[in-house]
Formats: structure tokens, sequence, C-alpha cells
């Protein structure tokens, strides 16, 4: 019973019917959480003793750094997942991920470095967290170079996977290298990013945050999901009724 | 000789070839036997090369199965490899080596069978020229060197694509004669030709990929 | 097939390269200009001051040493490609990471090692104290097969692609970070004159680590690009 189903939910057909039916759901999910966690985070929570209000950047930086990992991960095992058991939409999953984990990255990124200035007085410290999600995003450029730069989106796909996996398989070891290296070059003085001693009125709008982050995500990647799904099933008879009654 | 079991076959079941948007060949199935030879025909374009690819295990089907003796071939990996050699549109040979270097390469990667390097460049009328550099020899002779590679191993289908390129009329009846001695042999072969093959001796199977199509 | 076979296939492959690479003796030394090339620009861009350069020497050495692998990685199988005999490896019956793990050695004979030898020279150059120099050897000696090792796999996935070189370096470059952060720091340190032994465990679990995972992806990776 669980194969039948998983074959079904992976007929694109059924999830172009399915995702169809979730997206508004998603959506509005998505905007209530942000609403209440910018509400809490911008708000209700108190200023920081030491940072002032200035901390608030964090509601975004530190959801959308989680979320740049994740979806990495996300994406890594989608494309296994179509490699193994040759599932067209996990690779279509797998590929549509790769951009918003990008945008996901740069965020953090950008965030990181609006969140570092009033703290070192600078835009850029080479501080591990940021230089780990630098390269984060080199990894997620290179599967998005890779996967424009092949013709067949089908062979595309499957490259692409194979990169991804490689690249989940490096991504601890090159953490866990940069955060050695920042020990090794950096004096203690460098404030670390995380953990400015959380408070629960400071913990529930991150929490907040992260959960809108995700359904952000999920709606996105099920967007883009189904432009890929139409895409690459335009030549078949569902797609050309789909086309018709509309 | 070729140590599998007699009653081999190489089936395509509902074969669906897509590049570039546009379906090649779609519901193509064929059946093929020891000392049969496959002949595919069709415009420039039709996916005969694609189709040998797909035969090949190189490229996977964008629908449909191969089966040899009753295994797909895509859980076969080098277990079918092994009862197959491929002269494709590329000779897959090294200009840098000499011909005796590149069948022993070529031998290497298969199952060798008894036939001497130096005899199969006999077969293909390369003898004497065993240790100039490939790079050296025109490109006809480099072409019945990708051909002699065939000759090396031990196999059972000879997936050929278009083997008569750049030869001339004797180089065509010698290598004629040797697909010809493999089908009787037992062997199978799976071939695309502008030229028209005369195999005397052979059951021969055509499927026209341009008439499929339309 | 036999494992003895095997062995015959391996040996037979790297012999050939080998013979290729000697065959074309000129390409083979473009790389280890290129790391001696890019090394001696650094003291004219930042200065000779001999303090700066022991800093930043051992730093610059493992970067010039991933350029020039970059640089020559597209040889491992760009040739082949051109030429037909990729796919015969792929339609061997023999196992495909087994092969490619025979080109990887010969990649690595022929790049790798002549920057190990040449390196030494570099250190000199750059004011490295004895000890430096030798564990800079010792990184060497266990990180350029991991150069060659991770490489393999960007240049299986770009060899299709007509401006592979490019794409290459954008996915090969972030996975050398490890790399380069272990053996750089190792040189420092031991330029120091503290103990190194953490710094070359964890290049050898790298290297391991690369030599049991890189083959396969490559192989995987060849599969789908010549599909």
């Amino acid at each position: 019973m669980f194969n039948n189903f998983f074959h079904k939910m992976a007929s694109p057909k059924y999830f172009y019917r399915i995702s169809g039916r979730l997206i508004p759901w998603l959506a509005i999910a998505f905007v209530l959480v942000t609403l209440a966690g910018l509400y809490y985070g911008l708000v209700k929570a108190p200023p920081d003793y030491q940072q002032g209000d200035s901390y608030r950047i964090m509601f975004i930086h530190v959801p959308a750094a989680w979320m740049s990992m994740f979806v990495y991960v996300v994406m890594a095992t989608a494309g296994a997942i179509g490699l193994i058991w040759r599932i067209k939409l996990a690779e279509v999953v797998a590929i549509s991920s790769a951009s918003i984990g990008a945008w996901f990255t740069f965020l953090a990124l950008v965030t990181g470095s609006i969140w570092g200035k009033p703290m070192w007085g600078t835009w850029w410290v080479w501080d591990a967290r940021l230089t780990s999600e630098l390269i984060l995003l080199f990894l997620y450029l290179g599967v998005i170079a890779l996967y424009n730069a092949i013709d067949d989106k089908r062979t595309a796909a499957r490259a692409v996977a194979i990169l991804a996996l490689v690249g989940v398989i490096n991504i601890p070891i090159i953490h866990y290298s940069v955060e050695w290296w920042n020990t090794l070059h950096q004096g203690p003085t460098v404030t670390k990013l995380d953990k400015p001693s959380i408070h629960l009125s400071m913990l529930i709008p991150l929490l907040l945050m992260a959960v809108s982050f995700k359904l952000y995500y999920a709606f996105v990647v099920l967007m883009r999901a189904r432009c890929e799904v139409l895409e690459r099933e335009r030549h078949t008879g569902w797609v050309r009724e789909l086309a018709e009654t509309k | 000789m070729i140590q599998t079991g007699n009653n081999t076959t190489l089936e395509a079941h509902a074969l669906e070839c897509v590049r570039d948007d546009r379906t090649l060949f779609s519901n193509l199935g064929f059946r093929l036997e020891r000392g049969q030879a496959l002949i595919l025909e069709g415009r420039n374009g039709s996916g005969k090369t694609s189709l040998l690819r797909i035969l090949c295990g190189i490229r996977l089907p964008d629908a449909g199965t191969i089966t040899w003796d009753e295994t797909d071939i895509s859980k076969l990996g080098p277990d079918y490899h092994v009862h197959t050699a491929y002269v494709g549109h590329r000779d897959g040979i090294k200009l840098d080596l000499t011909p005796l270097e590149n069948l022993a390469m070529a031998r290497a990667l298969g199952k060798p069978n008894d036939t001497t390097l130096e005899e199969a460049l006999e077969k293909v009328d390369l003898y004497g020229f065993e240790d100039v550099l490939t790079r050296n020899l025109s490109a006809g002779q480099q072409r019945r060197l990708a051909l002699a590679r065939l000759l090396v191993t031990d196999t059972v289908l000879w997936i050929l694509d278009e083997p008569f390129t750049s030869l001339d009329t004797d180089g065509i009846k010698s290598i004629e004669n040797l697909l010809d001695q493999h089908t009787t042999n037992g062997g199978m072969l799976a071939v695309t030709s502008h030229h028209a093959v005369n195999l005397a001796n052979t059951t021969i199977q055509r499927i026209n990929l341009s008439e499929l199509a339309a | 097939m036999t494992s003895d076979s095997l062995t015959r296939a391996f040996a037979l492959l790297l012999k050939r390269d080998l013979v290729l690479a000697v065959r074309h003796r000129a390409e083979m030394i473009n790389p280890l200009l290129f790391f001696v090339l890019v090394t001696s620009l650094f003291p004219l861009g930042i200065g000779a001051d001999p303090k700066l350069l022991q800093a930043v020497g051992p730093g610059v050495i493992w970067v010039a040493a991933l350029l020039a692998a970059l640089l020559s990685l597209e040889g491992i199988f760009r040739s082949d490609f051109e030429d037909g005999t990729l796919e015969q490896f792929l339609l061997s019956s023999h196992p495909v990471s087994v092969l490619v793990l025979a080109k990887v050695l010969a990649h690595w004979l022929i790049t790798g090692l002549p920057l190990l030898v040449i390196s030494p020279l570099l250190g000199v150059l750059l004011g490295l104290p004895g000890d430096a120099i030798i564990i800079l050897l010792v990184t060497l000696a266990l990180g350029t097969p991991v150069l060659s090792l991770i490489g393999a796999v960007g240049v299986a996935l770009t060899v299709g692609l007509r401006k592979g070189g490019m794409i290459l370096s954008l996915l090969v470059l972030p996975l050398y970070v490890p790399l380069l952060i272990f053996a750089a720091s190792a040189v420092d340190t031991a330029a120091a004159g503290l103990p190194v032994t953490a710094h070359l465990s964890l290049i050898s679990a790298l290297l391991v680590l690369a030599l049991s995972l890189s083959p396969l992806a490559t192989a995987a990776a060849l599969r789908i690009s010549l599909s």
C-alpha cells in the first residue's frame, strides 16, 4: 500500500493536482506565521542589553542560515532518490530547490554582514559562520551553473544530483575545517554572531520565523516544481488537456 | 568459441527515445537471436545512433527496457558488457599509441579470446603497421583498427555505428566477410549503415526509424 | 571477471596513460611551470620582506598547488572523451570505478608528483625553515592525490560540455577548502616549531575518504555525462 501511494504521489499528473490544492494553504500559513513572528520579534521582544535593537536582524539571519543548510540537504536527498529509484519528480524537487537555497544563503550572508557592522565596525569579517555560508553559496552556484550548462535537462538533473551528494558529504567537513581555521587565526575578542543569551521572549519569534521560512520554502518549491513539471511533460496527454480546458 | 547459452536473445520492449523535445521513436520492439543481424535504417537524425547507444547501455531509454537472456541490461551492467563490443561513430582508439598498444588495451577491457593481436591486425589488413603511431595511419586504416577491436575479445553482440565510414570497396568487402563469419559462428549484429550491408549467410532484420516515426 | 584480469586492466591502463604522457612531454611541464611562476609572483606583488614571505609562504604554495592541479585536471578525461576511448571504458567488463582509479593514479604521477619534487625549492624561495619544508612535502604527498581524486569527479561531470573549464573551477575549488586549510596551517604550525600530528591525521582522513568515495562518484558521473 505504501509503495502504491509513493508511486501515485510521484506521478507528475497527481503531483500537479495535489500541489495546486496545497499551495494556497501554504501561502496563507506563511503569511500568518510571518506576521506573528515579525510582531513578536520587532514589537514584543525586549531590546538586547548589549546590542540594543540591532540584534533583531537575527530573526531573519538565523532562520536564513538554517534554511541554507536544510535546503541543501533536501536537494541532495531528493537528488539521491531521483538517481536510485529513477523518480523524475524527485529530480524536479532537487533542481527547484537549488536557486531557493542559493537565495537563502545569500540572505544569510547579507544579513550577517549588516548585523556585523555595528558589532565589528566593518561590513565583512572572516567569521566562521559567514565564511561557511560563503563557501556554501559557491556550492549552490556550482549546482546551478552545472544544471544550466547541460542542454539535456534529464542528464542535467542527474549530474546535479551527483554534485549535490558530493557537496552534502563535504559540507560538514568544510564547516568543521572553517571553524577550526577560525579559532586558529582569530583571537577570542571577536564576538560570535549566534546565541546572544537567548531569552524566551526572543526564542518564540525566532522559532516562529524558522517555521515561516520553512513554509515559504515549501510554497515556493512547489510552485517552481509545478512549472518544471509542466515544461518537462508538455508533450504528454494530460498537459495538453490542461492547456485546452483553460 | 562463444561460451554463453545457445538460446541467447536480445529483446527490446516498448523503447522510447526523446531528444531535444522530439520523440525519435516510441514503442519500438524487436527480438534478436544468435546468427541474426539487425540493420537500422533511416534518415540522419532519426535516432539510429541513439538506439545503438541505448543497446550498448550507455544511454538510458526514456521508456521501455532491453533484456539480455530475459534480464534487464541495466541490472546486468558489466555482466552484459562482457558479451558486447561497440564501435561507435568515434573510433575509440588513441592516435598516439601504436595499433598493437591500442588492441592490447581493448583486449584487457574485455574477456580475451584466442586470436593474437597480430592475427587481428592481419584480418583487417593492418599487418606491417603494428608499430606505427596510429596518428600516421589513413582514416580508413584507423577505422579498420577500430573494427579490429571486435576481434580480440570474446563477445556475442557487436554493435556497430556506420562501420564502413572511410573504407574503400575492398575494405568494405573484407569487413562484411568478418561480420558474416561472426553471425555464422553464432554471434549477433546490430548495425547502422548508409552503405548497403551484404551478408550472404545471415538472417537480417531491418528496422527503418524514419518510417516508424511517420 | 576474475581479479587477475582486473589487475591486468588496471596496470595496462596506468601504463597507457603514462606512455601517452611521455609522448606529450611538453604538456606535462605546463602545470609545473605554472606552479613555480605563480609562487614567484607573490614576492613581487607583496614585497620581499622575509618575515612577511615566511608568514604567507605556506598559504601561497598551497594555493598555487591547488590552481596548478586545477589547470591540469581536464587532462584526466578530456582526450579520452574526444576520441571515444572513454565510452569503451564504460562498456568494459570491469568495474568503472577501478579503471577511474587507474586514471587518477596516472594523473597524480604525471602532475602531482612533479609539484612535490619542486616544492622544496619554492619553500626556500619563500624563506620557510627546514622543518616546515619537510612538513610541506608531507602535506603535498598526502594532499595532491586528494586534489586529483576530487577533481576527477568535477571533470567527469563537465567533460561533455563545450565550456567545461570555467564551471569546473566553480565545482571543484570549494571542495578543496578543507584540504587547503589543514595543509597550509600544518606548514604554518611546523614553521612555528609546534607539533603537527593532528593536521596530518586530518589530511590523511581526507585522503582515505576521497580514495574510497571519489572513484564511485566519478564513475557515476561519467555514465551520466556520456549518456
